[in-house]
């Protein structure tokens, strides 16, 4: 793999789920492993979660540092702001 | 009256940590934080510490809060529903039994290594991510010993973890790590634990050991493990700012780090091989074996961890080639050893059924067959026999990582590797080059190590037999042996309705 990667894992729960489904729509190249309980999402250079993205689907207002209740792991730089939580690796 | 105007992130999280310091009057910095450069680390200006996740207090009560909430109404929900009959078959909680009472006591020593490092860095920064964590590792130990007290109630070998770490042999390989972390400096401790355990390595721990809780349908573990896996992603990023942090303040501070990287990677390593032998032997469904964990999240996310710290001078940590080289023999060497003294564990073990072992041998095509499943399937007739073997001496154990000294040499792998030096006139010895070297670079500390065997025969240990010994560590006939003829079998057969094995006593 030359390709420098991140990744994050989530708890596979209903509360992950409209975070998973805003990473899947905002990285198309973001590749999903599922494990027991958990599954690992893997991206080359960068993996953005949206805030707008997951509001849209939870229908209220979400704080991107509630992933705090649902991460597994991580491996990347991370970038916080209050519109967006990424991972970096160039 | 006049709204105040929202801040932002960068400003919250400023004004709740950095503006959370005051100046001292009439103190000297050096009185108050003397701990703080006997280590030769040199941090010219503490306002450059960064928390990536920028997390004020009042998040943190309130993301951590929530969390508790969550677990302890699962806690409550298993007791009452009798989940611990849930799991696939009651060799699984053998693994647990060793995760319980090998790292619940680790993590409260994480919580007083952080509360340590929160009172001796001179940064408000840095004091206020190890407080944090150090609340976080209080709350993990607590959140294990509701589980532990759980299957307590159940099975054997629970009944006393705190009691045991301190004495166990194999226990002490967990203990000696941490406890060779907390009597360093607090520079040395966050490297140690934040770096190289919890950054480069825990993903090992935690990722296959609790996926395969949930396939093993242990909830309890699930719950307690994901849980406190929330508060690692911070912790390890904790361990990249940390090491990133030094790096830039000083550039005397890259060999000494270099050094830890290279202890602390070794050292974590040779712990790990213990999760391994949990993952190819103890679970009776599987996630991924020890070689395919120790590539996805060593060799493949490991070396891009590395690369990040390329720019500083950082280089892969020495001997990560050797750890590459015995992937394919490290878990099967454990497993006969800890099989060879079952009598003196609190767990049990066992031979792999037929399936299990051709899993094994799909997995580690270049060696299973060769090396080990002979021997497996030897171990087995006997048992059959009546003649379980098990292993009446006391094993030697490596000076540095204190598991016995059964490692062999990947290119030579029927040959066991022995490594010695001399210091003050005594000898002492190693697994490996790297656990040498680390001996060597401080010998007057490291020649210290409490070694189980050694005190044994010394007389610090209760007696000179093995019942003695068993007897100071409060281990009860039903703790060890073999899984066959044990009770935690017996009870588990009658619970589930379940023909008695023809073997079972
Ligand atoms: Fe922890
Ligand atoms: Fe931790
Ligand atoms: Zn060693």
């Amino acid at each position: 793999m030359s390709e420098k990667m991140v990744f994050l894992a989530l708890q596979d729960n209903e509360d992950a789920r409209p975070i998973r489904e805003a990473i899947e729509a905002d990285n198309p190249l973001a590749v999903i492993t599922q494990f027991p309980g958990v599954y690992k999402i893997d991206a080359p250079g960068r993996l953005v979660i949206n805030r707008e993205s997951v509001e849209e689907r939870i229908g209220r207002a979400w704080n991107p540092q509630d992933i705090h209740l649902s991460l597994v792991t991580l491996s990347g730089n991370i970038d916080e702001t209050e519109d967006y939580f990424a991972l970096e690796r160039t | 009256m006049e709204q105040a105007k929202k801040m932002n992130m960068k400003e919250k999280y400023n004004a709740m940590t950095g503006d959370l310091a005051w100046d001292f009057s009439y103190k000297t910095e050096a009185e108050i934080f003397p701990l703080s450069d006997f280590e030769g680390i040199k941090i010219e200006d503490w306002s450059k510490w960064q928390d990536p996740f920028r997390l004020t207090m009042d998040a943190y009560w309130k993301y951590q809060g929530e969390k508790e909430r969550k677990l302890y109404a699962v806690i409550d929900a298993f007791g009452q529903n009798n989940a611990h009959l849930g799991v696939t078959d009651a060799r699984y909680i053998n693994a647990l039994k060793i995760f319980l009472t090998a790292v619940t006591p680790l993590e409260y020593g994480a919580h007083r290594g952080f509360a340590m490092t929160g009172r001796a860095f001179p940064g408000v920064g840095a004091q206020v991510a190890s407080q944090m964590q150090s609340i976080d590792e209080l709350r993990h130990a607590q959140t294990q010993l509701h589980t532990i007290s759980q299957y307590n109630k159940y099975f054997d070998g629970l009944h006393d973890p705190f009691h045991m770490f301190d004495r166990v042999w194999y226990l002490s390989v967990p203990k000696s790590y941490f406890e060779d972390a907390l009597s360093a400096g607090p520079f040395e401790f966050i490297t140690a634990i934040s770096f190289s355990f919890e950054y480069v390595l825990t993903n090992l721990l935690f990722m296959p050991f609790m996926s395969g809780a949930a396939y093993n349908g242990d909830m309890a573990t699930v719950n307690f493990g994901f849980s406190a896996q929330s508060d690692e992603s911070r912790h390890m990023t904790l361990g990249l700012e940390v090491i990133k942090f030094m790096l830039e303040q000083h550039p005397d501070n890259l060999p000494i780090i270099q050094r830890w990287i290279d202890k602390y990677f070794w050292r974590g390593y040779r712990l790990l091989g213990i999760v391994g032998m949990m993952m190819d032997y103890m679970l009776p469904k599987r996630v991924m074996s020890w070689k395919e964990g120790w590539e996805m999240y060593f060799e493949q996310n490991g070396k891009m961890l590395f690369d990040d710290l390329a720019r500083y001078g950082i280089t892969m940590p020495k001997f990560w080639e050797q750890s590459v080289e015995e992937k394919e023999h490290l878990t099967h060497q454990l497993w006969l050893t800890f099989y060879s003294y079952g009598h003196a564990a609190a767990f049990h073990t066992w031979i792999p059924d037929d399936s299990e072992l051709d899993w094994l041998s799909e997995k580690y095509p270049n060696t299973f067959d060769k090396y080990y499943r002979p021997r497996l399937v030897y171990l087995r007739e006997q048992e059959k026999l009546g003649k379980r073997f098990y292993n009446p001496s006391l094993p030697q154990l490596c000076q540095t990582c204190q598991i016995p000294m059964v490692y062999t040499d990947p290119k030579n792998p029927t040959k066991r590797v022995y490594r010695e030096t001399i210091y003050n006139g005594d000898r002492f010895h190693f697994c490996s080059d790297a656990c040498k070297e680390i001996f060597e670079h401080e010998p007057e500390k490291m020649s210290q190590a409490w070694l189980p065997p050694h005190q044994i025969f010394q007389g610090n240990c209760g007696g000179a037999t093995i019942p003695d010994v068993l007897k100071h560590y409060h281990f009860t006939e039903n703790d060890g042996g073999e899984f066959l003829h044990s009770r935690d079998n017996a009870n588990w057969n009658l619970w589930k309705g379940l023909t008695p094995d023809e073997e079972a006593a």
